[in-house]
Parts: C-alpha cells; sequence; structure tokens
C-alpha cells in the first residue's frame, strides 16, 4: 500500500490549488462570516444560546449546500481526469486501482471535510470571544461528526456516480438529481401530501429514515430544539422510538455505512469496466 | 538471435457500442522489436494498446504482457511499459510533485528524468514549482519523453509523440531513442513513416479494428 498515501497526499495538493477549492473553503467561511454580521449572536448577549443557535443555524444550511457542492465539484474533477487523458497517464504507471481509488477517495475526503470543520470551530472560537462562557461540547462533538458523516456518504455516491456514468454531462445531472430527490424527501409538506394520499405510515417512515438528509436533520435539531417544530412527525415519532442516544447513533453511523456501500461499489465497477 | 516475447495478444476483439473495434487482432511482440504502427484515424490502434497496458476489458481472446494479465496483474505489466499518451495530459500536479509520482510508483529517481530532459535541451530544474499543464506543449511533450526514457523500461509505448515537437527535438528524440543501450522493444504509433524509417524494424498496418499487414524491415 506504499503508493497509498502517495495517491491522496498528492491529490490534496491538487486541490488546494485548484478553484472549486478557493469558492467551497469561501463559502462555509463566508457563511460563518454571515452569520455573526446579520446579528444572529448579538441576541441578548453571546452566551450559551447564542453560541448554540449559530451552530444550529450553520448545521442546518451545511446540510442543505454541503452535498451539492461535494457531488458536483467531485464528480466534475473525476470526470474532467478521464475526459482529459490524465487518468490514462497516471494509471500507465504501476499502481494497484486499489491504491489509487482509495488514495483519491481519502485525499479528497480531507478537502472536503477539513473547510467545513475549520469554519465550525471558528464559529465556536469567535463566541468563546464574543463573551460565551459555556463551550456547548455536546453540540460541537455531535455536529463535527454529522459533518464527517455527510462527507463520507456524499463523497461515497459521487464516486459511485464517476465510476458509473462517463459522462461528464450526464453525472453531473446526475448528481443533480440525487441531490433534489433527497431534498424532496425530507420536505415535511411532501411526506404530508402522502399521507393525505393515504400511504401507509410504515412507508413514509421508511422512506424519511432511509434519506440520509433525514438523518442529518433529525440528528442536528432533535436534541437541542425541544420543540422539533421544523422537523415534522417523523422526527417525534423516531425520538419516540429510538430514543436520544439511538436516534444519533442513527444520523450518525448510518449515513456513514451507507456511503462506504456506494464507494466499495463504486470501486468494485472501478475494477470490472473499462477504465476510459 | 533468441526470441523472447514480451507481448502475445491473440484474437483479440474489442467492441464499442456493438461495434468491433479491435476484430480478431493478433500480434506478438518479441524483444527487440521496433514497431511503426499505422493506420487511418479510428483504425483501433489506441484502442489496442490501451488493452494491452489494461485500460480496457477485451471481448475476447487474450493478451499477456511478459506472461501477466493486464487485468489482473497491471503492476507487473505496468512495471516494464513506458506509455506517453496521444495527447499531452494537463496534469495538475506541479512538475516536482508529478517526479515524485513517478520516483514513488515507478522507481524511477527524479534526478535520472532530469538527466534526461536535459538531453533533449529541456531544462526542468527551473520549472519544478510550475504546475505541469501550463509548460508549453513541447516543453510537455519533452518531460513525458524523459519520463519514459528515465523508466529504462522493456517495452516502449509512444502514441504519436512527437506531434508538438520543433525539427530540432524530434532529431534529439530520435537519437535518444536510437542509443538505448540495453535491449527493448518499442511500438511507435505514427501517420508519418518516413520518421521511424531508420528506428523500426517492423511495420504493423491496421485499418478497420484489424491488423491488414505486419512486415519485419
Ligand atoms: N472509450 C470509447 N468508447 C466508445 N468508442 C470508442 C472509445 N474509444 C475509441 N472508440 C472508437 O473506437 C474506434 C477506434 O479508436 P482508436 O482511438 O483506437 O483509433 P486510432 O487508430 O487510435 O485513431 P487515431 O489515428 O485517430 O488516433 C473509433 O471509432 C472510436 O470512435
Ligand atoms: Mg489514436
Amino acid at each position: 500500500m506504499k503508493n497509498f498515501g502517495l495517491v491522496a497526499y498528492l491529490d490534496i495538493k491538487e486541490s488546494l490549488r485548484a478553484k472549486w477549492f478557493y469558492v467551497y473553503a469561501f463559502v462555509f467561511g463566508g457563511l460563518m462570516g454571515l452569520f455573526f454580521i446579520s446579528g444572529i449572536t448579538d441576541s441578548v448577549v453571546m452566551g450559551f444560546t447564542g453560541l448554540s443557535r449559530l451552530l444550529l443555524v450553520f448545521i442546518q444550511v451545511t446540510i442543505i449546500i454541503l452535498p451539492i457542492f461535494i457531488l458536483t465539484t467531485t464528480v466534475k474533477s473525476i470526470a474532467a481526469d478521464r475526459e482529459s487523458n490524465v487518468l490514462e497517464y497516471m494509471l500507465s504507471f504501476p499502481i494497484s486501482l486499489k491504491e489509487y481509488y482509495w488514495g483519491k477517495f481519502i485525499g479528497r475526503f480531507a478537502t472536503v471535510f477539513f473547510p467545513v470543520i475549520v469554519a465550525l470551530f471558528i464559529g465556536v472560537a469567535w463566541g468563546l470571544y464574543k463573551g460565551g462562557n459555556q463551550m456547548p461540547w455536546a453540540m460541537i462533538t455531535l455536529y463535527s461528526a454529522l459533518i464527517f458523516s455527510i462527507c463520507v456518504v456524499f463523497l461515497g455516491i459521487a464516486f459511485f456516480i464517476s465510476t458509473l456514468v462517463k459522462s461528464h454531462d450526464v453525472a453531473i445531472g446526475l448528481s443533480f438529481a440525487v441531490w433534489i430527490v433527497l431534498l424532496a424527501f425530507i420536505d415535511v409538506a411532501l411526506i404530508g401530501l402522502m399521507m393525505q394520499n393515504r400511504m401507509p405510515d410504515e412507508l413514509i417512515i421508511t422512506i424519511a429514515m432511509l434519506n440520509p438528509l433525514e438523518a442529518f436533520r433529525i440528528g442536528a435539531i432533535a436534541l437541542f430544539d425541544p420543540e422539533l417544530t421544523v422537523i415534522g412527525p417523523v422526527a417525534y415519532y423516531l425520538l419516540d422510538t429510538l430514543g436520544h442516544a439511538m436516534l444519533i447513533v442513527y444520523a450518525v453511523i448510518y449515513p456513514i455505512v451507507l456511503g462506504m456501500l456506494f464507494a466499495f461499489f463504486g470501486y468494485t465497477a472501478f475494477k470490472k469496466r473499462d477504465l476510459l | 538471435m533468441e526470441h523472447v516475447k514480451i507481448v502475445e495478444a491473440r484474437h483479440v476483439v474489442k467492441r464499442f457500442m456493438g461495434a468491433r473495434v479491435l476484430d480478431d487482432v493478433s500480434i506478438d511482440i518479441e524483444l527487440g522489436d521496433k514497431i511503426a504502427m499505422m493506420g487511418p484515424n479510428g483504425a483501433g490502434k489506441t484502442t489496442f494498446v490501451r488493452s494491452m497496458l489494461g485500460f480496457y476489458h477485451i471481448d475476447d481472446g487474450e493478451i499477456r504482457v511478459e506472461g501477466y494479465d493486464p487485468i489482473k496483474s497491471r503492476v507487473e505489466v505496468l512495471k516494464n511499459i513506458s506509455f506517453i499518451p496521444q495527447l499531452p495530459p494537463p496534469v495538475k500536479l506541479s512538475v516536482s510533485e508529478l517526479l515524485g509520482y513517478v520516483q514513488r510508483s515507478a522507481d524511477t529517481p527524479a534526478q535520472r528524468v532530469i538527466g534526461e530532459a536535459e538531453a533533449m535541451e529541456l531544462d526542468i530544474k527551473r520549472q519544478m514549482e510550475k504546475p505541469f499543464f501550463k509548460l508549453s506543449g513541447g516543453m510537455k511533450q519533452k518531460l513525458l519523453i524523459a519520463i519514459a526514457l528515465a523508466r529504462k523500461s522493456k517495452l516502449f509505448v509512444f502514441d504519436e509523440p512527437t506531434a508538438n515537437l520543433d525539427p530540432k527535438a524530434r532529431d534529439h528524440f530520435y537519437r535518444l531513442l536510437f542509443n538505448i543501450d540495453y535491449p527493448h522493444s518499442t511500438i511507435f504509433i505514427t501517420h508519418r513513416v518516413e520518421e521511424v524509417e531508420g528506428l523500426a524494424n517492423r511495420k504493423i498496418y491496421m485499418d478497420l479494428g484489424k491488423v491488414v499487414e505486419d512486415e519485419r524491415i
């Protein structure tokens, strides 16, 4: 596995030079900045509530926009490598497909994960500086885990799409489709509609539960918003049947497993099909 | 001269969307063969070479490179092959990173690549931090050639490598190829046969996915 680290390292170096990375880092850094400016934190004094609320808003926005960022940038750069013969050249060296694929995966993971985590911690540090006296440790830990989990699942899906679909345009289109469908199925309104159409409750709950975005939303909000006003009936149900601890396990672990499954299917396709 | 087979391709068939792009291709390559591979656009030359390098899963037939299957044992196969693609790939790594990749993956010291580059009058040491794709077309080509030669492979596969080179650089390149001082084979895909005349000892002509001519010269 000597080349595994090499591929990961070079992928990181390459990303650090790419435009998408700066847009990406800028968006998440900017997001935090925006929240401060717009005064979310100025509600009363920056104390526990102010900081918690900042993080809550940050994670909710992250859950919506991080997936599409990961999907499009990853799919695009893999497709570009293939179409421009970069993949052909790099793979003409004696390097195993396993090292190449998983090296890329880890390198990519580092570049999508760290900017968001750094933004999160900058937010926390700023909150403390502004007079927060209590660290919301539980929240910070959980949200870090959720961000990790989001990165894994959408990278997995992106690698899967990239190995399965060779055409650049189709791959990008498919990424958008995945994102839209997942978004549609967290929409409380849609679930409401399905209920009106007399679909069995179990089906609705199953569909919602399978959706990693729903898992993240529930995980991010359930523990910290006692009223659960924005989140809908599925969350109530899950909280009720699973309990807090299991709910968190589900929100963090399930998407990681799902993402690794997709990544693994992608790897299998990468090995079994034409590389170019 | 003993006949050491490097490549054995038997009845290779490769289809793309139903079309037989390689249609029962059989080519054996022995150590010392310097092949000029020719044929019209779309004849299947690149496809053959890519199948040999393990990029494509062939639909029928068999390919062995030094006894190894290019798909199942790609690392063993690629250890002995230097390849230059048809178009210089816009690699975003810097020159030094690319040389690091070559050094680690193919056990080829960067210093050796730099030496080969110098033999083609490319002073790459002054470009080390530049992204590879920002080099000029000819510089890219020279560096790819330098990497290929520095690897000291048994088989060199060049898919039209001289397109971007000025006449002088081309001569340098041919001279370097001519001066390789250990037993090796070359596949040289080209549309200008007169160019490789002095270098080639075998001519393979492909058309419509078939080998229509294969003669030693
Ligand atoms: N990945 C692919 N998917 C579908 N069709 C392909 C693919 N690669 C090549 N082809 C088709 O296979 C045929 C042979 O292509 P190939 O690149 O091997 O030709 P070539 O002999 O190298 O031509 P040229 O001299 O133009 O480089 C062409 O008709 C091409 O369209
Ligand atoms: Mg070609």
